[in-house]
């Protein structure tokens, strides 16, 4: 009897003190804010960010792919295709198309491990979405790297990455 | 339509009406405590289950026959896609066992790193479990609580390697990237206010009268069946056996930190509840003793070959995972893929006991005691 | 039209046009207000658990509810293959029906009584079980197991938890002497310590009283941690599974109005209904700006009450099916007999 009326009174207490927490952080939003309000404002991206691979470039603006296709041998999923051939004049070969299928691709960044020459970064895009396979299954690098340094060249500051394709 | 006397009374006996009804319920692949594609056959009297036959495969992606296809190196994301929840340890088993074959010395800091992210992503794991569970209970506000503090786990795992759910950050002989100040300044941050609100917790969710009920005496696994079925992690412990495969086959370099396999013996649901709280505070005290002796040193071992080569053999290696043990066996024959990789995940076992503990359970108690096994669902079927 | 008029003024024809003009604005507040208060639900969810809550529909998301409204009425109704149509159909407008006739009985100030039924207690609770009745038939109707389940515990739930509370009410009535709504509020009138719940002298036990009532109520509205109908982390929606639409609509605002009758039954009873609490006040204010002021007072306790329906909601995980019985039996029933007896004998031996 006495046991039933103390667990009783005990479990009376124990949601008192549970109504007393929700309400404690009920209040706490009147007081601060630690929301982000996603799409109107976004968080920095971390520098490591594993986003899908692009080109990095040399002071010329030019790809450092050699064309050595360790990348396309690393990749677990084959989602890398990369073709390069030795151009005139040049002492290395140069890629001449470097295509990465997004929608097989798993992040996992040995690509980048793999690179001799440093060629491949991670990107920092994360608003990857679409309504057809086909804008993704071909992410072509190469002109890729073009448009951004096109981008660059009239306004120095860094490209806008977070911004979907 | 005229039925045949045997076809009348079999109705009127079995099917329709009859005393010994009993019909079936398909809980899943699509329901909302099932946390993924899991299917449990119910054979219910009325509310009682009879019968409870779980399902699997529905996202059964071959990782097995994936390892055998791909390289050593090609596997290692592989290992953080199975328990998605609890990446770090997986990773931790595929490196592990591959090291031990090599014989690859890891650095001193790599192994320090690595244990604080397994206990890391151990919390973050617990938290999830938690919430989900509480969640399946009627409780909504925790969930959001332990994503809150999980949040800031993740944070800190982004911050060293990019990726906020499927890590795959240890490499073999070390980790991918090294850990700079502000992950260290932000662990330490993170011991004493994880601290804080697991006080919290304990308020609004442990003591809970409502809480207490549903699950204390629910789900009961005996220590003879937890051997049975091989089940693993916080449900053996809970089960009053003190197995953690951290202190049975010390990996790493976990015999050098003070801490405690947490153990309950009540066999219930809350005692498997009860061992995941304190495993969190375990792990709050191995992250503040390997974040205040971490070496200073490279993170990777030097000689690791580009295109790693494992000689022929069978090599065995087992990690606590936060849901239990999971153990990977790796048999080679020296050339630069797996011949075979076995993976011994421990939600499979903890999800075949499932079928004789819920036998005659209410539904709501079954699902109450299915969210105290903390089922990772591609875990089950990889 | 002048002379129809004055017909419909007289008595009886006045009654029925009283009915039918607050039957309309019941309508009408009854859909606006189950809307506002999915609103503040959501809200109050987003705040107890560090969220915004809605936000992107109109300032703070005020316009939801409407973007909600509309969403559902776009949908089609789906009867489900083997189901009861007509019943299927049926059980939305029946618990809708009950909740809305519910609403005539309530006294919302001294001058705003649609109705003055001297059963008027008796009469909410006889719609309030008609209410059980249709999501029982609905979930019946929808031929879904997961239905079923939850109407079979329905049903167990609201016979549990009817006994405690009608118990409750006959304490209250033998404090009141009287079953009329609006006759139970003005014998509360004057100084807040005239209110039911501070009537000690009568009822030494009037705080057990209110909380068993408080706790019945929750539990026949079906809300959380009662919420053994809907459970969705158990039966998927229980009874509401296979409806889609403004049917499941319809039952959403069913559920949010009861919730107001169950309040408002609780300020009425035990907190004084449009009483101020502060003496002869509202008698010293214009008439009008008295009935005003009664209308506040009674919306104020009635929100106030509403808040933590909700708060409890969001705090506490589900009970148990049978801790909910257990509760129910062994200590709301044993703790309402007990106040009924110390109060017959404080009222009528002593």
């Amino acid at each position: 009897m006495k046991k039933a009326f103390r667990e009783i009174f005990g479990g009376a207490v124990s949601l008192v003190t549970g109504m007393r927490i929700t309400l404690d952080q009920f209040l706490k939003n009147f007081r601060k804010d630690h929301n982000v309000p996603y799409p109107h404002a976004t968080l920095p991206i971390p520098e490591r960010y594993r986003g899908h691979i692009i080109f990095t470039n040399d002071e010329a603006g030019k790809s450092t792919c050699i064309a050595c296709k360790a990348c396309e041998k690393a990749c677990p999923s084959d989602c890398i295709f990369v073709d390069g051939l030795k151009k005139e004049g040049e002492k290395k070969k140069s890629a001449t198309q470097f295509d990465l299928d997004f929608t097989k691709c798993s992040l996992c960044g040995a690509c980048v491990e793999v690179c001799p020459t440093d060629a491949l970064t991670y990107s920092k895009r994360y608003n990857l979405a679409s309504t057809s396979k086909a804008a993704y299954a071909k992410i072509d690098l190469i002109k890729d790297l073009d448009t951004r340094m096109a981008k660059q060249r009239p306004q120095p500051q860094q490209p806008q990455e977070n911004t979907p394709q | 339509m005229l039925l045949t006397k045997e076809q009348a009374l079999a109705r009127s006996t079995h099917s329709v009406g009859g005393p010994n009804e009993t019909f079936v319920l398909n809980l899943g692949p699509q329901h909302p405590a099932t946390h993924g594609v899991l299917r449990v056959k119910l054979t219910m009297d009325g509310e009682f289950i009879q019968r409870a036959e779980p399902v699997c495969g529905y996202i059964h992606r071959m990782h097995e026959k994936m390892g055998e296809n791909r390289n050593y190196t090609q596997f290692l994301p592989n290992t953080s896609r199975l328990d998605y929840l609890s990446a770090m340890q997986y990773t931790h088993a595929w490196v592990g066992v591959v090291e031990k074959a090599c014989k690859i010395e890891v650095p001193e800091r790599a192994e320090y790193i690595r244990v604080i992210t397994s206990e890391l992503n151990r919390i973050a794991s617990h938290l999830v479990g938690w919430g989900a569970w509480v969640m399946d209970l009627g409780g909504f506000t925790p969930i959001l609580y332990a994503f809150d503090d999980r949040e800031k786990i993740l944070d800190l795992m982004e911050h060293i390697c990019g990726a906020r759910l499927t890590f795959c950050y240890y490499r073999f002989g070390g980790v991918a990237n090294d850990v700079d100040d502000v992950f260290v300044q932000g662990t330490k941050d993170f011991v004493p206010y994880m601290r804080e609100r697991m006080k919290m917790y304990k308020k609004l969710v442990t003591e809970n009268i409502i809480l207490r009920k549903r699950i204390e005496g629910i789900g009961m696994i005996s220590q003879d069946m937890c051997r049975r079925y091989g089940a693993c992690g916080p449900v053996l412990r809970g089960s009053g056996i003190n197995y953690d495969v951290r202190r049975a086959e010390p990996y790493s370099i976990y015999k050098r930190f003070d801490y405690e396999i947490p153990v309950y013996h009540e066999c219930d649901s809350m005692a498997r509840y009860l061992v995941r709280m304190d495993e969190i505070e375990q792990s709050l005290r191995i992250i503040e003793q390997a974040i205040a002796a971490m070496p200073e040193g490279p993170f990777v071992a030097p000689k690791v070959p580009k295109i790693v080569k494992v000689p022929a053999g069978d090599y065995t290696y087992a990690t606590e995972a936060a849901r239990g043990r999971f153990m990977i066996r790796l048999v080679s024959d020296g050339s630069d893929t797996p011949y075979r990789v076995k993976l011994r995940t421990p939600c499979l076992a903890n999800l075949s006991l499932f079928e004789e503990s819920s036998a005659g359970m209410l539904l709501p108690d079954a699902l109450a005691f299915m969210g105290s096994l903390d089922l990772v669902i591609p875990d089950i079927d990889r | 039209m002048s002379h129809l008029l004055e017909i419909l003024g007289q008595e009886p024809y006045w009654s029925f046009v009283r009915i039918g003009l607050f039957l309309v604005g019941v309508a009408s507040f009854v859909g606006a207000n189950a809307a506002y208060l999915v609103w503040c639900e959501r809200k109050i969810a987003a705040y107890v658990q560090r969220r915004p809550g809605p936000m992107e529909v109109g300032p703070q998301g005020l316009l939801q509810p409407i973007a909600d409204a509309f969403k559902l009425f776009a949908k089609q109704v789906l009867v489900p293959p083997g189901a009861d149509a007509l019943l299927f159909r049926l059980a939305p407008v029946l618990i809708m029906t009950a909740a809305m006739l519910s609403f005539v009985a309530i006294p919302y100030g001294a001058a705003l009584s649609p109705t003055s039924i001297d059963l008027g207690l008796l009469a909410v609770f006889a719609f309030a079980s008609i209410n059980v009745m249709a999501l029982m038939l609905g979930a019946w109707a929808s031929r879904n197991k997961f239905a079923i389940i939850s109407a079979a515990r329905v049903v167990s739930q609201n016979i549990a938890y009817e006994i405690p509370m009608l118990l409750t009410i006959v304490t209250i009535v033998l404090m009141s002497g009287t079953m009329n709504l609006g006759e139970i509020v003005t014998k509360q009138g004057g100084w807040i310590w005239h209110w039911n719940i501070f009537q000690w002298q009568h009822n030494p036990l009037v705080v057990l009283s209110f909380l068993t009532f408080f706790i019945c109520m929750l539990a026949e509205t079906n809300r959380a941690p009662f919420d053994m109908a809907e459970s969705e982390s158990e039966l998927v929606a229980g009874a509401f599974t296979e409806y889609a639409g403004m049917s499941f609509g319809v039952f959403f605002m069913a559920e949010y109005a009861n919730i107001v009758i169950g309040c408002s039954l609780a300020t009425v009873l035990f907190l004084g209904g449009w009483n101020l609490g502060l003496g002869s006040f509202l008698a010293s204010v214009p008439a009008w700006a008295g009935a005003l002021i009664g209308l506040g007072a009674f919306f104020a306790k009635l929100y106030a009450l509403i808040f933590t329906v909700i708060w409890i909601r969001w705090t506490f995980p589900r009970t148990q099916f049978y801790g909910l019985l257990n509760l129910s039996w062994k200590i709301l029933i044993p703790v309402s007999l007990v106040t009924l007896w110390v109060t017959s004998f404080l009222l009528k031996v002593i």
